[in-house]
């Protein structure tokens, strides 16, 4: 390769190499910034701040969801399978994929009597898909897990 | 002839503006037809014949035109990216065509993978848009098409131009494995692959065929849609060269 174009490839993959270093610590520190959801033991305990917009997420307890016949009005409970749990309620359609054992992400403000007063419900989905037909053959196994 | 010294009679062939456009005439038509039948059948079979989701009914069905349009998007980036650094250490012309003729599609079908996701989200997820890993670095891809393409606009010294271009495509391709790994390095609502080309997929063969056969026709169009662009490109810029003329008189 003739110097010119040796310099010229050195200088690409040196410009390369600093924008990935420079991006690669960018993200690193954003990481720590990331705002999660607050798991239901935090709700509980009282780690979550009130009366603010945050998100919560949890599995929908089965048995607990109870419509508003008059209204889109619904409340369920969230749970971590490990005794924490707090009641969400909400107005609106919630998606397809909600149902009970599902995980959810509720986006609203925790109110100072422990309710969360929900503005938006979104429901995770894994990445494996199934024919119904299969889905009985495999004994509903995967459902209710943290998908 | 032994292997390296055929790569280089290659390497300096595709410094030919002239032969490419003399072999490519073929290729377009060999995509074109692969990708009307691989598109046509694997449609039918998607909407039609493949079994609907245990969990999401019928909208799973959007991902055999979401999936394949994300990653042939990404494809392109990236072979956008080498020709970039082609461009920027060995100044070949045809590199800088191929940066110029991967813009259009590539913007076209970033966008339409967020259009889609935004669709599929709303009934599964229930929202269009959610600010997590996987979607915003997929709306940085587009910005980057969106942008190298202004930045064509922009200038008007075809030397600058190239070499500009180049620079950000070779840089912007850092975004792609940011894209591919968002899933794995942060909690997002945007569930982990469910199709690779190196691992077993995560849905049975009636579900994972068709999808296979929607992204062959998909890359099978975007190599008929820029290999055509990179050949009007070329009769463009050559149009004052004699073998320009002889192939217009010609027809070929």
């Amino acid at each position: 390769m003739n110097p010119v174009r040796k310099r010229r490839l050195y200088l690409a993959l040196f410009l390369l190499l600093a924008v990935s270093g420079t991006t690669a610590a960018l993200m690193v520190a954003l990481e720590q910034n990331i705002n999660m959801f607050f798991p239901p033991a935090d709700v509980v305990a009282g780690v979550a701040p009130t009366e603010t917009p945050i998100r919560a997420g949890g599995m929908v307890l089965e048995g607990s969801v109870v419509r508003d016949p008059g209204s889109l009005g619904v409340e369920f409970v969230l749970t971590d399978r490990a005794g924490a749990e707090f009641t969400v309620a909400f107005e609106g359609i919630l998606p397809d994929l909600f149902r009970e054992g599902q995980g959810i992400i509720v986006q609203g403000e925790l109110k100072e009597d422990g309710l969360f007063a929900a503005r938006e419900v979104l429901a995770k989905h894994d990445e494996n898909y199934m024919p119904p037909e299969l889905m009985d053959i495999a004994g509903h196994q995967n459902q209710g897990a943290d998908s | 002839m032994s292997f390296t010294s055929s790569i280089k009679t290659l390497w300096h062939k595709l410094g030919s503006p002239r032969w490419f456009y003399q072999m490519s005439g073929p290729w377009v038509i060999g995509f074109g037809i692969a990708a009307l039948v691989l598109l046509g059948v694997g449609a039918v079979w998607a909407l039609g014949f493949a079994p609907p989701d245990y969990q999401q009914g019928n909208s799973f069905r959007i991902m055999y035109v979401h999936v394949p349009a994300a990653m042939v998007a990404q494809s392109i980036y990236m072979s956008m990216g080498v020709a970039g650094l082609v461009l920027f250490v060995w100044r070949m012309k045809l590199a800088d065509v191929a940066i110029a003729a991967c813009l259009p599609l590539g913007m076209v079908l970033t966008a339409l993978a967020l259009f889609s996701g935004g669709v599929w989200g709303k009934p599964t997820w229930g929202t269009w848009w959610e600010w997590d890993g996987r979607t915003v670095s997929t709306l940085v891809l587009l910005f980057l098409f969106i942008g190298i393409y202004a930045l064509r606009e922009a200038i008007e010294d075809a030397g600058l131009k190239a070499r500009a271009s180049a620079l950000v495509a070779m840089i912007g391709t850092i975004n792609i494995p940011i894209i591919k790994y968002s899933v794995e390095w942060w909690h997002t609502l945007h569930q982990p692959a469910s199709f690779t080309l190196t691992e077993k997929p995560a849905m049975p063969p009636e579900m994972y065929l068709p999808l296979l056969v929607m992204v062959l026709g998909m890359y099978a169009f975007a190599g008929h849609n820029i290999i055509s662009r990179m050949r009007n490109q070329i009769l463009v810029r050559e149009s004052r060269t004699h073998w320009v003329r002889e192939a217009m008189a010609t027809g070929g």
